[in-house]
């Protein structure tokens, strides 16, 4: 589904990938774990052409994303070919960015309407199903400004699902967020990984939500994979001293948590 | 010293002899002005801002310095240049056009503030749903920054209101000059200024609730 193929960023002079090879399969749920500045967001960012490519190929569904080898060249694909690619992947960002100046069920019909053309009474239906889902159903009519920041994002999950992506981008999604929510959040996560075949890339801090969801884990450090696993092996058994360390450090198991890092 | 004495009288008569004209020339002049201006700075302002940003770089800087000398210059000045660099076009016509495009460049400077005021994630939003760049202005951008601009382009607006008498340089007559004239002809320019000033007031107070009205349903809804 997404093929990562000697991935390069960086930001000026600082390389924040390097050298990157992995893919992920149709339907997999892979989490990136690792310290911050890892690397890791901007993967999700690359994807979502967030930001741009610095070297290396990155593939959708097999076809190039932002840019294709041509005879012995790298040359970026078509703008418009990059946003046929695009609209099959959606994001949900840390900071919601839901729409301020437009109601709930405005913000999620926006790009069904205008995007992929769908009629308004359809993409309202939609979303409508789509807020029963989130436990929103009465927000419908809201100012994204008047609901908290656990039904935002909520709103946001609707607004990503509601594009019908192959592909979804969880960027830290509860780190905005009150610890006594974030349950809610992962909660309904949770839900859309069991009842769909949503290939998902996460990046997050919850270690016990990417034991649940996730089939693959990722350590990265330093913009390199450092290990990869099943979350049963790497949350029990990680082989690397690296990951040890940070699992360690973010679990907090046993009492000289405070201070490892 | 009769004279000069009965000039800071009130006479009514005369108050109503003058009154006709002054709202006259404020209607053909200062009010048509002062509209016209402001939808053509308001619209023109918006797509000065755009294209600063949208443009690439020598266009944008381009345009950046054009607005940057036309904000610099009098206004008196450029009504004098384009009086006679356009000798076809009606007087009120120019003024228009000058006040118009001189204002736009003010506006223009209170866009880009707002434009730059929604968060780099509204935009962030607007890729991750595929949204076109045409709609992801139409829809998000520039609501949000209008709404961070509405009290800023109408102080412009009410400025420009203001600016109207300079119109004379070039021979029109607006409602001040108007009043002027007439006081010269008649001495009688106590009720003269001070009708004007009761006009003035009475045109700037209803537009400046206005823009307040506009700026609360503006806000977002909480």
């Amino acid at each position: 589904m997404i093929d990562f193929r000697d991935v390069e960023k960086a930001f000026g002079d600082n390389v924040v990938l390097h050298d990157l090879n992995f893919s992920v399969q149709k339907g997999d749920r892979v989490t990136l774990i690792g310290p911050s500045g890892s690397g890791k967001t901007t993967i999700l960012r690359l994807v979502m052409t967030l930001e741009e490519l610095t070297g290396g190929y990155i593939f959708v569904g097999g076809e190039p994303l932002t840019h294709e080898e041509r005879g012995g060249k790298r040359v970026p694909v078509s703008k418009r070919n990059q946003k046929r690619i695009r609209q099959r992947i959606g994001m949900v960002f840390q900071q919601f960015n839901l729409f301020p100046n437009m109601t709930v069920v405005e913000n999620i019909i926006e790009a069904p309407v205008h995007v992929l053309g769908q009629s308004k009474r359809e993409a309202t239906l939609k979303a409508k199903e789509l807020l029963e889902r989130v436990g929103l159903s009465d927000k419908a009519g809201a100012h994204p400004t008047s609901l908290s920041g656990g039904q935002q994002q909520r709103v946001a999950i609707a607004r990503a699902l509601a594009m019908d992506p192959e592909i979804l981008l969880l960027d830290e999604v509860t780190s905005a967020l009150d610890p006594e929510i974030v349950g809610d959040v992962l909660g309904i996560l949770r839900n859309i990984a069991e009842t769909t075949d949503i290939t998902m890339l996460i990046v997050t801090h919850e270690m016990q939500f990417a034991r649940d969801v996730s089939n693959r884990v990722l350590m990265f450090d330093g913009g390199k994979i450092v290990e990869e696993a099943s979350p049963s092996v790497m949350f029990s058994d990680p082989k690397h001293q690296r990951t040890k360390d940070f699992l360690h450090a973010v679990l907090g198991d046993g009492e000289d948590t405070i201070g490892t890092r | 010293m009769i004279g000069i004495s009965a000039a800071f009288e009130w006479h009514w008569s005369a108050a109503a002899e003058v009154l006709p004209t002054l709202l006259t020339q404020f209607v053909k002049v200062t009010l048509l002005v002062t509209v016209l201006g402001t939808v053509i700075a308001s619209i023109l302002g918006l797509v000065i801002a755009m294209a600063i940003r949208v443009l690439p770089r020598p266009l944008s800087e381009a345009v950046k310095w054009i607005a940057n000398v036309i904000r610099m210059t009098p206004i008196i000045i450029q009504l004098l240049f384009a009086s006679y660099a356009f000798l076809s076009l009606d007087l009120i016509t120019i003024g228009v056009i000058v006040y118009g495009i001189h204002y736009a460049t003010y506006m223009s400077e209170v866009y880009r503030a707002g434009i730059d005021s929604v968060p780099k994630g509204q935009w962030e939003a607007t890729t991750a749903l595929s949204m076109s760049t045409l709609r992801t202005w139409t829809a998000i951008i520039i609501p949000q920054a209008l709404r961070a601009t509405i009290p800023a382009l109408g102080n412009y607006a009410i400025s420009m209101f203001k600016d109207t008498p300079y119109l004379l340089v070039i021979g029109v007559v607006d409602m001040v000059n108007a009043a002027r004239i007439y006081g010269g002809d008649t001495y009688r320019y106590t009720e003269a200024f001070t009708l004007v000033g009761i006009i003035f007031l009475l045109a700037s107070y209803p537009t400046s609730l206005l823009i307040g009205r506009l700026e609360k349903r503006l806000a977002y809804k909480t």
